[in-house]
């Protein structure tokens, strides 16, 4: 037996509640977006998703638990060449005049 | 010469079935960025011309139905619960919960795409696709101000909205497959508390996927909506 084994089973309640916060959180956001919120519209719907892929990601996909923590930061890695792709784009696009 | 029994599933290469399921996982996981990495490229080109052409984004997403996309991420939530409980269930060696979670993970994709199917008729209908017989006359809708959009930047909303909808749509379908052979193996108790890395790194999967909807929802849908 491996001293590293994991459990990743938290109670069958426990992922259900999970299920309905991440309803309750698109309902949110449908309901945030009819609110005139002005430029800050966008960011309360991407803010609202992001939290529900944080908890996706942690508990559904069992990051927390993860015996290695490699799977973590494998993760993370991800993430952060997605915000590199999309940062530089933007910095060439957003400096470039139009019209 | 011989050596001590183990699951037939373990295999020689790794020390014990601990670490074979690590190097599994972690191979699901690099293959998930590279999904990131594939579907941000499209998030991006998506996000440089909202920025630019936000009135046609702004009119094009008005066209969308919110019900029926906000039902879908309902249902995809749903279903990522379900895989969820499926994969405690063959932690837990139980069989027949385990094929039930499974077959239900498969029944909501495929309420998914059916949905999905709903809505794409209608952008056929409405002539909302993007090539020869796309037309486009709605306006943005500005706090009751209706601003006339040009048809090409709006066509470029709708090319993005194909584009990523269907690229996704594409992984539910190879999900639903995933989880079907799944599902009939489990049946035939191929996985065992032992072992269930398949179910597991195939959950992996459709949690990224149902991640992915959880950002074009929003993205798509819910782009100056409010009066």
């Amino acid at each position: 037996m491996s001293e590293h084994e994991e459990h990743t089973t938290h109670s069958q309640g426990f992922y259900i509640a999970i299920g309905v916060g991440l309803l309750i959180g698109t309902a949110t956001t449908v309901g945030a977006a009819f609110v005139n919120l002005g430029p800050f519209n966008p960011v309360v719907a991407l803010l609202i998703a992001t939290i529900k892929a944080i908890v996706v990601v942690l508990f559904f996909m069992h990051v927390k638990d993860a015996s290695e923590k490699l799977a973590g930061a494998v993760v993370l890695s991800g993430f952060f060449f997605l915000a590199i792709l999309i940062s530089l784009s933007l910095a060439d696009y957003l400096t470039r005049s139009w019209r | 010469m011989e050596h001590e029994a183990h699951n037939p599933a373990l295999l020689h290469h790794f020390v014990d079935a601990q670490q074979q399921k690590n190097a599994a996982s972690l191979g699901m996981w690099l293959f998930l960025v590279t999904e990131i990495m594939f579907f941000g490229g499209m998030f991006c080109a998506y996000l440089v011309y909202r920025l630019k052409y936000f009135n046609a984004f702004a009119a094009g997403s008005q066209q969308l139905s919110i019900a029926l996309g906000a039902t879908n991420t309902a249902v995809l939530i749903i279903s990522s619960v379900t895989v969820v409980l499926a994969v405690k269930a063959a932690e837990a060696g139980k069989r027949k919960v385990l094929v039930g979670y499974l077959a239900v993970t498969v029944l909501l994709g495929l309420t998914f795409l059916g949905i999905k199917g709903f809505e794409y008729r209608e952008k056929f209908e409405r002539h909302h696709v993007p090539g020869p017989t796309f037309q486009f006359t709605d306006t943005f809708d500005d706090n009751g101000r209706q601003i006339p959009v040009d048809s090409n930047e709006a066509q470029l909303f709708f090319s993005l909205y194909f584009a990523m909808t269907g690229m996704h749509a594409l992984h539910m379908i190879i999900g639903c497959g995933l989880f079907s052979v799944l599902a009939v193996l489990a049946w035939r108790g191929h996985y065992s508390p032992g072992y269930f890395t398949p179910v597991e790194n195939a959950g992996l999967y459709w949690h990224l996927v149902d991640i992915i909807w959880i950002y074009l929802f929003p993205l798509l849908y819910l782009i100056s909506r409010h009066s």
